[in-house]
């Protein structure tokens, strides 16, 4: 038997039993472990029947670059220390925008080994201490610096090509873009913690507003789609990619307790199983088998579903990597929720909203949650956690039988997929 | 310096666009796949047999975008949002694709560049100082 067509299985069943995050946004008197100390005592209030800190054993923290945000290396150590969990062994893991999903997939191996019962992974990212351009180039440091970048290409020029790819191939034209930026705003305005917790019609009527009180021209917006096809109010970023298609820069974090099913009545009644779990890598895009599809998010997806004996169609909610409006459409994609191609006719048809039959972005997605990178993976599973938990308040997908939840982490432009499939214990 | 004296690095890959106004990647003596980027274990077979391979430099464009947002080294140039540029992914003759600067269109008219456009190397303006395969429409 070879080795990549085995099955694999954990060694022993992990699940989740607490999560938690911080408020998502921009913070200019945070650092990055203050965010992530807020995110722990978050999950600490809402861990239901609580913890003697100490119990926990090890750490993985997801984290893509503190050292060009904020000139701070080795974080790890530091995170243990403000958590005052030192000399807990506590390890960085860096996937790019992956990194969290990454450090969870350490973490869940961690426990599966039967090396430790107790394991906490969360990641963060400090972002908003650069201006844009600095961002742009930080972000393009998860692309490859000697073949792609040189051109020219930026992170949202790559998925600006592979939507130039997939409106050609395909009947996928600039509205459907922009209906998944709509829909992912208003599950995102029935988020608390969202950095924008608003729907497009707000920010519309908002700028109206604001015209009006200056005594400048009102803009004549009778439609969202009239707002967002204004280049004064969505300029375009990366053609065919425009600001409201993609997700914006964010400070926050986000982590979850993990530990050996066995011993999950412990901390709840409501643990949330593991059932699968898949990482791979891929090319750059010039590279790619396909212009349209990643195919990391292909080969993760396949072995998740493996493992945990499920298959697309069994999957009643998700949390997909919408670093843009695109990225979430291939993304639907490659999960096998919708044939390739007809990601958009989904969103246009309604499939993939709130009370759709397929719910994307519960949480308002990285477009509208916010996306820290660093923390997008854990924050993910964190939504579908409470989803299946029937803990999401004005957000909770509507199904008494809810059971079944994935989340989907990119890392780059598709150099690293990590994809979990979460069951709610029967 | 001689062609097969030359290391399979990046830094070559950069000598070769700029001194020399060439494309030049690498094929695996074993099993005969080229790549634009000179590697020095073929991705396919991983053999280490490999030897230099000059490009024809014709090509179609796969995919492309145009940037507003640009990046400073890009910015330096003079490129933003009232000047944006085209990049995108090209389709070499011999068969692989690369990611390539694109000269010769107006990149503030995206709408009126086609995808499947032949293509052609064009490097008499190239970034000596961050070189990149650069093509224009044939």
């Amino acid at each position: 038997m070879s080795s990549t067509s085995r099955k694999r299985q954990l060694g022993r069943p992990v699940s989740i039993v607490g999560a938690g995050m911080s408020r998502f946004g921009a913070f200019a008197d945070k650092d990055s472990r203050d965010l992530f100390v807020e995110a722990f005592q978050d999950m600490l209030d809402n861990l239901d029947q609580g913890i003697d800190v100490g119990d926990i054993e090890c750490a993985y923290v997801g984290n893509y670059s503190s050292d060009l945000f904020e000139h701070q290396g080795h974080t790890a150590p530091i995170i243990a220390d403000w958590l005052g969990l030192t000399p807990m062994p506590v390890t960085r893991i860096e996937n790019a925008c992956a990194s969290s999903g990454s450090a969870l997939r350490e973490g869940i191996m961690a426990i599966a080994s039967g090396l430790y019962d107790i394991v906490l992974v969360g990641g963060m990212e400090k972002m908003t201490s650069l201006p844009t351009e600095g961002v742009t180039d930080v972000l393009a440091t998860a692309a490859d610096g000697l073949y792609e970048v040189p051109a020219g290409l930026t992170f949202p020029g790559i998925f600006g090509a592979i939507a130039t790819s997939h409106m050609d191939r395909y009947e996928t034209n600039l509205d459907h873009l922009l209906k998944v930026g709509i829909k992912n705003h208003e599950n995102g305005a029935l988020n608390p913690k969202a950095q924008f917790n608003v729907t497009i019609q707000s920010l519309m009527e908002r700028r109206m507003a604001r015209a009006h009180e200056r005594g400048q021209p009102v803009p004549e917006y009778v439609t969202e789609m009239d707002f967002l096809n204004d280049p004064g109010a969505n300029p375009w970023i990366a053609w065919p990619l425009r600001l409201y298609d993609c997700a914006p820069i964010t400070d926050g974090a986000a982590c979850v307790l993990l530990v050996a099913s066995e011993i999950a009545q412990n901390f709840t009644d409501k643990p949330i199983e593991l059932a699968g779990t898949g990482q791979a890598s891929g090319r750059p895009l010039h590279d790619a088998d396909e212009l349209t599809s990643l195919s990391a998010a292909k080969a993760a997806a396949g072995k998740a579903y493996e493992m945990a004996g499920v298959t697309a169609d069994d999957i009643q909610v998700a949390e997909v990597h919408d670093c843009f409006t695109i990225a979430e459409i291939v993304a639907t994609e490659d999960l096998g929720f919708f044939a390739p191609g007809e990601g958009s006719k989904a969103v246009d048809e309604g499939r993939t909203a709130l009370n759709g039959d397929k719910p994307i972005n519960t949480s308002g997605g990285l477009k509208a949650k916010g996306h820290p990178v660093g923390a997008s993976g854990v924050a993910q599973v964190a939504e579908i956690f409470h989803q299946l938990r029937g803990e999401s308040g004005d957000r909770q997908v509507n199904n008494p039988n809810l059971a079944l939840g994935l989340t989907h982490n990119v890392g780059g432009t598709g150099g690293t997929c990590v994809v979990n499939i979460l069951r709610r214990s029967s | 310096m001689a062609e097969e004296n030359r290391a399979f690095t990046a830094a070559s890959f950069k000598i070769f666009l700029t001194k020399e106004k060439k494309l030049v990647g690498v094929r695996c003596r074993a099993c005969g796949t080229l790549s634009p980027e000179p590697r020095p274990m073929c991705h396919s077979c991983h053999g280490r047999d490999m030897e230099w391979y000059e490009f024809s430099g014709k090509g179609r464009l796969s995919t492309f975008t145009c940037i507003s947002i640009v990046p400073a080294r890009m910015s330096e140039k003079g490129y933003g949002r009232d000047n944006p540029y085209c990049t995108g992914i090209v389709t070499l003759e011999e068969g692989p694709r690369l990611s390539a600067l694109i000269i010769g269109v107006d990149a503030a008219k995206p709408e009126d560049i086609e995808t499947g456009t032949e293509v052609v190397l064009d490097l008499a303006e190239v970034d000596s100082e961050s070189p990149t395969p650069t093509f224009r429409p044939a």
